[in-house]
């Protein structure tokens, strides 16, 4: 009994010993790139907000002028997310909000947009999806120009029947053998400007407590 | 060690005890990543330094870890160097990091990385552990790498799209548009391409190997030991 004690305590303090090398050498790694690891998610934010809102937009912090917004049905969303605000001279122009449009061919399709502060799409882009290779997944950019049809688009100019896909008596153009696709995103859409026009207010209120929270 | 130890090392890792086609150790990473050239390769050479790195330091230390304990140490081991490489793609690569995305974390649960370590940095020094692991992954690396090549150009009629990811902007333009208006041929990007495309080149090199062997029988008939020496 005892040099069962002693032998399983002798592999203990071993896995133990080997335990606290390896998180030394984590923690040092992970403060390391910490740094660079926060400018390059930054960076990659910024890329792709400044595709969607022109630079002559804004002249603001555009990463750090944000606002969390909650979950809303009208967003698709089930989580809080992050709205960036892009200011000209301190005069809101445009906001870029997260949506989820949850009924694509392949389950949720993630979506970035751009709305001016006139109710205007500025741009849409796909984040992530599921989407077919080769049949659905012409909703990104770099496979086919199609998401740049939301460019200018607002539901001033469109009313509530023409936030469809052509096939369905809309406005919004698709391709032939995958319509459930866009028609998800042009319905992600369509409710994501009305969630604007609810909110916009709120979504363009300065946060300054906020940036007194900045280091 | 002689030189003859450490080219047979390099010769088993690369070609005769090749992970991906001949051990078939390490399936998950190959048939998920290889639908492009560069996420092969770039998979290749991360599970290649991982394993290089986890023989030089299990090495060391084979004779002072108790064997009851050996593998939760491995794995130990193994697991933080994963999470180091980890760390540094997402902070220097990030678009590469992205793409790879969870088969990076994946790494630690590629039994090649395991199976290399136990079979053979404890048991050897640390020099030859280390060209062992790395000889291994290069030879991954060159199986995902053709087989990427091969879903790329059939799939997509490309070659090195997304070379950018790994190598920064300037990278822009080498990507080759090998068949000019290409419509794509999708079974050979999804999954079942890679089964098809992993079948063919194992096959590939069974015929190689036989006809090696049927060379050699026809060129020296009766003096055995003049085949083992060539």
């Amino acid at each position: 009994m005892k040099r069962i004690a002693r032998a399983s305590l002798q592999s203990a303090a071993n896995l133990v010993f080997f335990a606290v090398i390896a998180t030394a050498v984590l923690a040092s790694t992970f403060f390391l790139t910490r740094d660079e690891i926060v400018k390059s998610e930054q960076a990659e934010k910024l890329k792709l907000i400044t595709q969607i809102v022109p630079p002559a937009l804004f002249d603001n912090d555009i990463i750090q002028d944000t606002i969390s917004i909650p979950a809303d049905p009208l967003l698709g969303t089930e989580d809080i997310t992050t709205a960036y605000r892009a200011r000209l001279k301190g005069e809101p122009s445009a906001v870029v909000l997260e949506a989820i449009a949850p009924d694509g061919y392949s389950g949720k399709i993630w979506l970035i947009l751009a709305v001016k502060s006139t109710g205007e799409l500025a741009g849409v882009r796909v984040v992530a999806h599921k989407e077919t290779p080769g049949l659905g997944d012409y909703i990104e950019l770099p496979k086919s120009p199609w998401i740049k049809g939301f460019d200018g688009k607002s539901r001033a100019a469109y009313k509530e029947a023409d936030w469809k896909v052509k096939k369905d008596g809309g406005q919004f153009e698709y391709m032939a053998g995958a319509t459930i696709t866009p028609r998800a995103i042009v319905k992600a859409v369509n409710k994501a400007l009305i969630y604007f026009a609810e909110n916009r207010d709120i979504l363009f209120k300065a946060n300054t407590p906020q940036k007194e929270k900045k280091k | 060690m002689s030189l003859q130890e450490y080219k047979d090392i390099l010769h088993n890792g690369l070609w005769k005890q090749n992970p991906g086609i001949v051990q078939l150790l390490g399936l998950c990473p190959l048939l998920a990543v290889s639908s492009t050239v560069v996420n092969g390769v770039s998979l290749g050479l991360a599970t290649a330094v991982v394993m290089a790195l986890s023989g030089a330091s299990i090495a060391p230390i084979r004779n002072y870890v108790p064997n009851e304990i050996r593998i939760p140490v491995f794995i130990l081991i193994i697991a933080v160097l994963v999470t180091v490489v980890q760390y540094l793609m997402n902070a220097y690569m990030y678009g590469l990091y992205v793409v790879l995305g969870i088969f990076i974390p994946l790494i630690v649960t590629n039994c090649i990385v395991l199976a290399r370590v136990e079979a053979f940095a404890s048991k050897n020094a640390p020099l030859p552990s280390a060209l062992d692991g790395f000889a291994m992954g290069l030879g991954l690396t060159a199986v995902l790498g053709v087989l990427g090549a091969m879903r790329e150009i059939i799939g997509k009629g490309t070659l090195f799209s997304g070379i950018d990811l790994a190598l920064g902007d300037m990278a822009q333009g080498w990507v080759l548009h090998i068949i000019p208006d290409y419509k794509g041929f999708l079974i050979a990007i999804l999954p079942p391409g890679a089964f098809i495309g992993l079948g063919l080149l194992i096959a590939g090199k069974n015929w190689l190997n036989l006809r090696a062997e049927a060379k050699r029988k026809t060129t020296a008939p009766s003096s055995d030991s003049a085949a083992v020496t060539a």
